[in-house]
């Protein structure tokens, strides 16, 4: 591999190294108060990595909950991943003995880049996909690792840590609604929400939540269709 | 801290994270048209999610009593405003999260 080729890809994962290091110190330290250690941040870092659910799974392993009731909130949150499969179906088609590893690694934020950048020069699509795929799973794993070994050395209270979650999703909401003049999606999906959350209670509304999106969702296309038919 | 329950519970989390990852190859392996109402909602659904998600996030906040989300109402409020004037994902969630901290560690 060109060193040039390489720096150039480095360099597109700059963002999300920066992002990476800081959310996962996050969660290092968020796990490190709730009373499980570096060692625990590593591995889920490295087996599960997926910043959401893992920082779900949190107050999954705080609250005691059920292993069935776990399945069922993870896949929930999960659900978006089945539909970044679909758009790299082509692209990973022949990846061989990286295929594997490409769709394991494929988060939210390696998604983007590989979706959105062409590779340098003298490197070829696969190569710059898998490449992003292991830089962007290192930061995780140092980053989350990092958190857990610096909850113990800092001084420093971190209540409200947390929500770096919350500040995520907002500023990933925030991009999309500048992004397009389409709302009606992110009105649907904070709309149905805020209903199930009052109807079913905070504990199991998000399933319910999910079916009512993907039900008005469906329904407003094939409205939308008829209209302009 | 139950160690083995604890265990179980990442193991599921990772096993199901990977399915949500691996299914979708599995299920359209070769040539097979994507049906339109799949591509449909892989394209609307992401920002739905994303609503959906900061609903969740929000979803232990008392407004009835102190300190009444004052600090998550400003906490998302100062994200959603330094989103829109830099567009610097880093210095949204940075700021914003700062910011809460402050709130909760010595205003409220």
């Amino acid at each position: 591999m060109k060193k040039k080729a390489f720096l150039a890809a480095f360099r597109d994962t700059l963002p999300v190294m920066t992002g990476y290091l800081f959310l996962g110190i996050g969660f290092g330290i968020l796990m490190y108060e709730k009373g499980y250690g570096a060692l625990w941040s590593f591995a889920m870092a490295a087996f599960m990595y997926a910043g959401s659910a893992q920082y779900l799974t949190v107050s999954l392993l705080t609250g005691g909950a059920s292993l069935i009731s776990t399945a069922l909130s993870v896949l929930f949150i999960n659900a978006r991943h089945l539909f970044y499969g679909i758009t790299m179906l082509e692209s990973y088609r022949d990846a061989g003995s990286k295929k594997p590893y490409l769709i394991f690694a494929l988060t939210d934020e390696t998604y983007s880049l590989v979706t959105q950048n062409t590779p340098p020069e003298g490197m070829s699509k696969l190569s710059y996909c898998f490449l992003v795929s292991v830089l962007d799973h290192i930061y995780w794993v140092v980053g989350c690792t990092l958190g857990g070994l610096l909850g113990k050395a800092l001084p420093i209270s971190f209540e409200g840590i947390e929500f770096v979650l919350t500040a995520l999703f907002v500023t990933i909401f925030t991009e999309q609604w500048l992004s397009t003049k389409e709302h009606r999606p992110a009105l649907i999906g904070v709309g149905a929400t805020v209903l199930c959350l009052l109807v079913f209670g905070k504990d199991i509304f998000l399933i319910p939540s999910m079916a009512l999106i993907a039900l008005i969702l469906t329904i407003s296309r094939k409205t939308g269709r008829r209209k302009t038919a | 801290m139950n160690v083995t329950h604890s265990i179980l519970i990442i193991a599921v989390g990772c096993i199901v994270t990977a399915i949500t990852r691996f299914l979708p190859f599995l299920i359209f392996r070769k040539g097979a048209k994507t049906p339109a109402i799949i591509e449909y909602l892989g394209k609307v659904l992401p920002f739905a999610i994303m609503g959906m998600l900061v609903v969740y996030c929000l979803k232990d906040v008392t407004l009835l009593s102190a300190p009444y989300g004052i600090p998550e109402l400003l906490g998302c409020a100062a994200v959603a405003l330094l989103h829109i004037w830099k567009r610097n994902t880093l210095l949204s969630i940075g700021g914003g999260t700062v910011l809460y901290m402050i709130l909760v560690q010595l205003v409220f």
